[in-house]
This record gives structure tokens, sequence and C-alpha cells, in this order.
């Protein structure tokens, strides 16, 4: 880019004040429109083994599962017997008692969490153009992830109904 | 049996009405010389034009009569050379297979250098990283052993297995029309993983697991997020988003 400040660049035409007087020309010709993260000349070399595949699989088989344990789980809370109305402290105390809802909501929580994350990360690693914006952003979800999964499971399995 | 000046009556065309094949449509291109202006603009072309002519007529119609500085790609104008993929009101297709007839030439037609890949002037992009991507999945026969003293017989069922993908002309469509090269240009793109795929599934090559390896990879075929864009952009009809599919079945059970 030319470094004279004279010239006024706020115009699209690129011509300057002075009638003829381009900022760009042959000798000096303004930068191509380069798209982000354009492909390097080298051959990527193998770098994560088969890591993109799991992901991709784990996307669909916990879609699959996470389809019965959230709808069943919406369905329970939100319509069944009431509807929200009737949530409260001793309806999650009297579900946990049994150990198949704490199955069920350790189940939807770890798959839920395990795919939400690996769908952002997705969605980071298309859209975040700067590798240190990407990096960020993804060890903020890695932190945020496994910080939800412990407190979660950690509640499921030391949940005490008679606490006051 | 009508009379003859009755029937010549009849024939006489409507007032203002085909009285001439041709309609006058709006090219609106976007431009872009870096020689003078480091922004990319829009610029109206209007024409007289037979709406059964092609886009890429247009362009030539332009570049002859109008603004010989437009500048874009084309050879075979025919649909063999894969050299004039470009973006046309929004979607990517071949100015010389694209009827202006098709896309409502009541409207001002618009055309865009195709997506994802630098912009080098007007609709010429640079297509290096493309080929790059191609170069990558080894397009080519890899064998092992002697060399057969005949051509290499292929039973029928055999050939058809990849035939869909045989068609690839390397126009860059697919690639171009796909958001996550959008974004991401280190991702192999659709045409490489077709290319890929025509070789993968030939029963006569012998590196289909290398390919595979390849495309395992994290820019690979996992990246795909089943769009369906390219397949929907692809000139030759080819069910590109089923061959990438095909690769990923194939990368899962390493059966081809
Ligand atoms: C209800 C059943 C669900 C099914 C069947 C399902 C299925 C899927 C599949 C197959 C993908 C991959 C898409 C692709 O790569 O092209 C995906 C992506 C994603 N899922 Fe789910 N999912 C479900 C529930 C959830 C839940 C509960 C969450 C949130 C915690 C979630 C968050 C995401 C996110 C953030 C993505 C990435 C979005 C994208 O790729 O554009 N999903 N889902
Ligand atoms: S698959 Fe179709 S759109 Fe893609 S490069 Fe080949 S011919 Fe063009
Ligand atoms: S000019 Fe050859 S494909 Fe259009």
């Amino acid at each position: 880019m030319s470094s004279d400040t004279t010239l006024d660049k706020s115009g699209t035409s690129g011509v300057g004040p002075v009638e003829g007087a381009r900022l760009y020309d042959v000798d000096n010709p303004a930068p191509v429109i380069e798209p982000p993260r354009k492909r390097t000349t080298k051959t990527p070399r193998s770098t994560r083994g088969n890591f993109e595949m799991a992901a991709w699989l784990f996307m669909r088989l916990s879609g699959v599962v996470l389809v019965v344990l959230v709808l069943g789980h919406l369905l329970i809370q939100l319509v069944l017997d009431g509807g929200v109305s009737k949530i409260g402290f001793a309806f999650v105390a009297g579900r946990w008692a049994s150990p198949f809802w704490q199955v069920w909501d350790l189940l939807m929580l770890w798959l839920a969490m395990l795919h939400g994350a690996n769908g952002l990360r997705t969605v980071i690693n298309d859209y975040a153009e700067r590798p240190n914006t990407r990096l960020w952003l993804k060890g903020l979800l890695y932190t945020a992830t496994v910080f939800t999964i412990l407190l979660g499971t950690l509640v499921i399995f030391t949940f005490d109904p008679n606490i006051r | 049996m009508a009379t003859p000046t009755l029937e010549k009556e009849d024939a006489k065309p409507e007032a203002g009405f085909a009285d001439s094949p041709y309609i006058t449509v709006t090219f609106r291109i976007r431009r872009f010389n870096p020689e003078v202006s480091a922004d990319a603009v829009w610029e109206d072309f209007q024409m007289e034009i037979d709406p059964k002519e092609r886009v890429l007529d247009g362009l030539h119609k332009i570049k002859w009569e109008q603004d010989g500085t437009l500048t874009f790609r084309r050879s075979c104008a025919h649909g063999i050379c894969g050299s004039d993929a470009m973006r046309i009101n929004g979607k990517n297709r071949l100015a010389c297979k694209t009827l202006i007839k098709d896309i409502n030439p009541s409207k001002p037609i618009t055309v865009e250098p195709i997506k994802g890949l630098t912009v080098l002037k007007d609709l010429v992009v640079d297509m290096d990283p493309f080929f790059q991507a191609y170069r990558d999945v080894m397009p080519f026969l890899v064998t092992t052993g002697n060399e057969p003293t005949r051509e290499r017989l292929q039973s029928a069922e055999d050939r058809e297995r990849f035939d869909d993908t045989t068609k690839c002309i390397l126009c860059a469509a697919c690639t171009s029309s796909c958001p996550v090269f959008w974004n991401d240009g280190q991702y192999f793109g659709p045409a490489a993983i077709v290319n890929a795929h025509r070789f993968i599934f030939d029963s006569r090559d012998e590196a289909g697991e290398q390919r595979l390896e390849i495309l395992n990879d994290k820019d690979g075929v996992w990246r795909c997020r089943t769009t369906f864009n390219c397949t929907d952009a692809c000139p030759r009809g080819i069910e590109v988003t089923k061959a990438i599919q095909e690769v990923k079945r194939a990368l899962i059970t390493r059966r081809f």
C-alpha cells in the first residue's frame, strides 16, 4: 500500500484528488483479495491418527442415544404429571433415589456435554480465522466443558436428599 | 382449408411482440483490478441479446463490444475444459452451460468470481491451492508388479463402481461452493475427494489405502458437513456428496 497520506483513500475508485493520479497502478498494484486461511502449498502430513473419524462417529452415535435421553427427559420434566410446576427439590430427590435415573442423567450429562463441546469445536475450527483466536476459544470451551461435566457428576453421586 | 391470404394474416406477429428474438439484459459483474483500486465493485452492463444465448456469450459481448478490460477464463466454451466456473446469480455454474433464459433475465444477472480462492482480477481466481489439493490425493494409477503387455482388464461392474466420479472436469464449482472451504482453505474440498474416489474404488488401483489415509486427516473428509452445495453446483451432475459419504464409509469399514 502507498504511504502517501496526501491522497484520499476513502473513495472506492482508487483515483486520488489530483485528476489522473491513481493510488494504484501497474508498478504499484493493490493487494489481491485473499480468502481466509488459504491452503499451503505443502502436502499436509498425517497428524492425529483417527481422532477426526472417532469424533465424527461419536457425533452420530451420541446423537442417536440423545434422541431417547433428551426427549424422554423433556417429556418427564415438562409434560407428564403436571408439567414444570411439579419440579422441586422433592421431585429431584425422589428421582435420584433410583439408580436408573441416576444413570440416565449421568449418561445424558456426559453425552450432551461431549456432543455439544465437539460440535462447538467444529464451529470454532470453521469460523475462527486466526490461530490465536482458535486457541483461546477452544481453551475456554474445554475448560467450561470439563468444569460442567465434573461438577454435574459430583452432584449426581454425592446428592444428599436430607441436606438442610 | 383457409385461404392463403387469411393464413398470412394469422402468422403476423402481434404488435411489439416477437419482432426480434432479442431482449435487454443487465449483467452486474463484480470487477476487481488491483492496478486501479484495492476494492472490488459491481459494474452494470446492458445489452441486447437472444435469451437462448449463454452467459458466456454475454460476457463475450461485453468484452468485445463494450469493455475490453473485462477479464475471465474460458477455453472450450462447451462445458468440457472446466475453465469458466463462476458465481452466477449466487450459484456456482459454468458460464458456457448457463442459458440466459434459465436465470431470470428480467432482473440484473450477477456474475462474481468463485469464492474461497484468491481473486487476481475480475472473474479470474488463483486456482493453485485447488490443484494442490488435487495433487495431494495422488490422482493417478498406482500399481505394483510388472506392467502387463496388454491393457489392464476390468469387468463392466468394476468400471461402473466409480463411473460417476470419472466425469469430473476440475472446474472447482463444487469446492468453491463449500462453506467449510470458504472459511478454511486447508480442507481438501469436494473436488479432491471426488478424484480420490475415482481411484480408491478402481479395482485396478492399489493405493486406495494410502489415499484413504490422506483423507482421514483433520483436513480430510471428516470436515464435510453434508450441506450438498457441491452436488447442486456440479455442472457434470456428479453426486459429489454421495462420493464423499462413500469415502467416509470406506474409512470406517475399510472395505472398498
Ligand atoms: C437430540 C438429539 C441430537 C441429535 C440426533 C444430534 C445430532 C447431531 C449430529 C449428527 C451432528 C453433526 C452434524 C455434522 O457434523 O454435520 C450434531 C452437531 C451438533 N450438535 Fe447435536 N444432536 C442432538 C442433540 C444435541 C444437544 C443436546 C446439543 C447441545 C448440548 C447438541 C449440540 C450440537 C452442536 C453444537 C453441534 C455442532 C453444530 C454444527 O456442526 O453445525 N446436539 N448434532
Ligand atoms: S466434481 Fe463437478 S463441480 Fe467439482 S470440480 Fe468436478 S466437475 Fe467441477
Ligand atoms: S469454457 Fe470450457 S467448460 Fe466452459
